[in-house]
C-alpha cells in the first residue's frame, strides 16, 4: 500500500459566524514548539479587523438583551462541545505549547472547567455586583452592571487555550461581544474554539477570532473608535508590541483598558475571579421616586 | 453610441410646447396616442439582461482609493437627497433632518451639504422653513406616493399642495398598473399634467422626478420603455424606486436607466437626470454607482443637478468613511448623529 499523502490544512478567520479568508489573501505557517509544520493560518489584515469589529458591533445588542439565564445556558453548551473536542484541543496544546500529554490534558480540563465556572456567573453577576443603594431622599436607588460593548482582546501568547478562555469567557458572559487576536505562534486552539463556537448556540459575531501578527492588528483595534474596551493580556509577550503604546492609542477614545499585570505571562492556573467579569462592565444606576 | 451633442438643454427650462415637440419628433407623429407610443416604445432595442447584469458587476469591481475616494465621498454627499418617508414623521424629526443636512459634519466646514431633503407632502412647509437660506432643496414625494393609486384630480391636488408650500422638487410616481396593462397614454398624460403643475410656479419651476418603481416593472425591457416614456412626457429626472418596494435601486437597473438618459441626450440634446433610491446604504455601494454614472452616461452626469442618491442611512456611512480618511483610524456609529 502506498503511503498516504498529508492533508495540509489552511485555516481561516472566524468573523460574524462565518469563516472568511483574510481579505488580504495572506497566510502564515504555524509550527509546533519543535519547529515542525502544523498548518497554515490566515494572516489577518487591517480590514479583517474592521470587519470583525463591525460583526461584533451588530451582534452586541442582541447578545446583551438575551436573558442572563439564556446566556448562561448557551455558554454551558459551549463547554459541552469543548469536552467533545477534548482530544483535538489536547493535540493542539501539546504541539503548540510543547507540554507533556498529561500537562496538556490538565490544561484543557482547566480551560473547560473555567468556561463552566464563568458560564455559571451569567445570571449571578448582577446579584453580586448590583446593589440597592441607601440614599438620603425618597428614592429607590439601584445599581446594576451592564456590558461595556465591543471588547478587543489580545489573547495570551503562551497559554493558547487556558489563557484564551481565561480572558474571553469573562468578557462575553455579561453580554459584551469580542474581537480576539489569537496567540501569534500558537493560534490553533483559538481556531478550534472558533469552530466550536460556530456549531454552538452562540450567535455569530459574539466572538470573532483573528489570527496573524499581533503587532499588526492590535493597534487597529486599539485605535478603532467603535471598540469600547481592550484587554491587553497577551500584549506583554507579543513581538513588536509595546502595550503602553496600545494604551495610548486606546486613550484617544477613552477606552476601558485592562493592562497585563506583569511583563511576563502568568500561568493562568488561578486566574479566575468575578473581578475579571466586572473589568468589562459599566455600572448603571437608576433613581426612582418613592411614594410620590 | 452616436456622438453626443455639444450643447445640452436642462430639461426643466423647456415649456410644455417644447416638450411636446421633442416627443413628437422622436415618436414620429404629432399625434401622441396609445398606438404611436406603443409602436415607438416597442421599437426600442431590447435589453440584454445577462449583459446588463454582467456590465454592472464589472463596473462594481473598480477600486477607488485615497484622493479619488475622498473626491467620491464628497461628491456622494453633495448628491444625496436626505430622505425621511415614514408614517411616524413629525415636524421635529423633519427639522432635525434639515439640521443634519445643513451641518452634516459639525467641526468640519469643508464637508459639503446634501443636495436636498426629501419628505412627505405635508412636511414641505416645515422643511422649507428650516432649510431657508441654506441652498438645500426641498423635495416632496407627491401624487399619492408610494402606490399612486388615486384619481388624477387627487394626485394633481397633492402636487399643487407641495408646489404651493414651496417644494423645489416633486417626486411623482407613475401609474404602474396602467403601464403594465399597456395604457402608455395614461402614464404619459399623468406626467404631462403633473409637470404642468410644477411649471405653474413660473418664476421658479419645481423640478420633476418621475419614479418608475422598477421593482414592480419586472423586466429590464419595461424599465427601458418606462424611462423613455417618462422622458418623452417631460421628466427632469427618472428615479428608480419609492424605497417601499423590494428590490429597490439595484446597480443593473440603474445602468439601464443611465443608458436611456445618455441615448435621450444624443437624440434630443436634453440631459435628463437619474436618481437611484432605496437600498443604497454604504459608501462602497454608492461609489459603484458613481463609477457606473461615469462609464455609462458620462462625466457630465457627475453633478447633483443630474444624479442623486435617495437615501437616509447612506450619509452616516459616508461621514464615517470621511472621518476614517481624515484621521486614519476607523470610526464608529457613536460619532455621527442617529437618523
Amino acid at each position: 500500500m502506498s503511503e498516504r499523502v498529508d492533508v495540509r490544512k489552511t485555516y481561516k478567520l472566524y468573523v460574524g459566524g462565518a469563516f472568511p479568508r483574510s481579505e488580504s489573501g495572506r497566510t502564515y505557517e504555524v509550527t509546533s514548539s519543535r519547529g515542525a509544520f502544523l498548518a497554515n493560518a490566515a494572516l489577518a489584515s487591517r480590514k479583517d479587523a474592521r470587519d470583525a469589529v463591525r460583526a461584533a458591533r451588530s451582534a452586541q445588542p442582541g447578545w446583551a438583551s438575551a436573558t442572563a439565564y439564556n446566556r448562561g445556558q448557551v455558554l454551558y453548551r459551549v463547554a459541552e462541545l469543548l469536552e467533545g473536542r477534548r482530544a483535538q484541543f489536547v493535540a493542539d496544546v501539546t504541539a503548540g505549547e510543547g507540554l507533556s500529554a498529561a500537562r496538556a490534558e490538565a490544561a484543557v480540563s482547566a480551560a473547560i472547567d473555567r468556561w463552566v465556572w464563568y458560564a455559571g456567573w451569567a445570571d449571578k453577576v448582577a446579584q453580586v455586583a448590583g446593589n440597592a443603594n441607601p440614599v438620603a431622599g425618597p428614592y429607590f436607588n439601584l445599581s446594576s452592571p451592564e456590558p461595556t460593548g465591543v471588547v478587543g482582546i489580545v489573547a495570551p501568547q503562551r497559554s493558547s487555550l487556558l489563557g484564551l478562555v481565561s480572558v474571553l469567557a469573562p468578557v462575553i458572559v455579561t453580554g459584551n461581544t469580542a474581537v480576539v487576536i489569537s496567540s501569534q505562534q500558537r493560534p490553533l486552539p483559538a481556531i478550534t474554539l472558533g469552530e466550536v463556537l460556530a456549531t454552538s448556540d452562540v450567535p455569530g459575531g459574539v466572538v470573532n477570532v483573528l489570527t496573524g501578527k499581533t503587532a499588526e492588528v492590535a493597534p487597529i483595534l486599539a485605535s478603532h473608535m467603535d471598540v469600547n474596551a481592550l484587554d491587553l493580556a497577551g500584549a506583554a509577550e507579543s513581538d513588536g508590541v509595546t502595550w503602553g503604546e496600545l494604551e495610548a492609542l486606546a486613550a484617544d477614545t477613552v477606552k476601558r483598558v485592562r493592562r497585563p499585570e506583569a511583563d511576563t505571562e502568568p500561568t493562568w492556573r488561578t486566574d479566575q475571579s468575578i473581578g475579571q467579569i466586572l473589568a468589562f462592565t459599566e455600572t448603571k444606576t437608576v433613581w426612582h421616586p418613592k411614594g410620590m | 453610441m452616436t456622438a453626443q451633442t455639444t450643447s445640452t438643454v436642462r430639461p426643466w427650462v423647456r415649456d410644455a410646447a417644447q416638450v411636446a415637440t421633442d416627443a413628437a419628433g422622436l415618436v414620429g407623429s404629432a399625434q401622441i396616442s396609445n398606438t404611436t407610443l406603443r409602436r415607438y416604445l416597442f421599437g426600442l432595442p431590447g435589453v440584454d439582461e445577462v449583459g446588463a447584469k454582467g456590465r454592472a458587476a464589472q463596473l462594481g469591481t473598480r477600486s477607488i482609493k485615497t484622493t479619488s475616494k475622498a473626491w467620491a465621498l464628497d461628491t456622494i454627499i453633495s448628491m444625496i437627497d436626505l430622505t425621511t418617508l415614514e408614517g411616524a414623521d413629525t415636524a421635529g424629526k423633519v427639522r432635525s433632518l434639515v439640521a443634519k443636512a445643513r451641518t452634516p459634519e459639525p467641526g468640519d466646514a469643508t464637508c459639503p451639504r446634501p443636495a436636498a431633503v426629501c419628505v412627505y407632502n405635508d412636511m414641505v412647509a416645515t422643511a422649507v422653513e428650516a432649510a431657508k437660506g441654506s441652498g438645500i432643496h426641498v423635495a416632496a414625494v407627491s401624487t399619492a406616493f408610494p402606490s399612486g393609486r388615486a384619481s388624477l384630480a387627487v394626485r394633481l391636488a397633492d402636487t399643487t399642495d407641495a408646489v404651493a408650500a414651496g417644494a423645489d422638487e416633486i417626486d411623482m410616481v407613475i401609474d404602474r398598473g396602467a403601464f403594465l396593462q399597456g395604457d402608455y397614454l395614461k402614464v404619459y398624460e399623468d406626467i404631462v399634467a403633473v409637470r404642468e403643475v410644477c411649471q405653474s410656479r413660473s418664476a421658479r419651476p419645481a423640478h420633476l422626478k418621475v419614479i418608475l418603481e422598477t421593482g414592480e416593472l419586472v423586466t429590464f425591457d419595461n424599465v427601458r420603455r418606462a424611462s423613455w416614456l417618462s422622458m418623452l412626457a417631460g421628466a427632469d429626472f427618472i428615479k428608480t424606486s419609492t424605497g417601499k418596494v423590494q428590490p429597490a435601486a439595484t446597480l443593473p437597473v440603474t445602468v439601464v436607466m443611465l443608458e436611456a438618459v445618455r441615448d435621450f441626450l444624443a437624440a434630443t440634446g436634453v440631459q435628463v437626470g437619474v436618481k437611484p433610491a432605496g437600498g443604497i446604504r454604504t459608501s462602497k455601494d454608492a461609489i459603484k454607482f458613481l463609477v457606473a454614472v461615469n462609464e455609462v452616461a458620462g462625466v457630465r452626469w457627475l453633478d447633483p443637478d443630474f444624479f442623486r442618491f435617495g437615501a437616509s442611512t447612506l450619509l452616516n456611512d459616508v461621514l464615517l468613511q470621511r472621518q476614517k480618511l481624515a484621521s486614519g483610524v476607523y470610526s464608529g456609529p457613536d460619532y455621527v448623529t442617529i437618523d
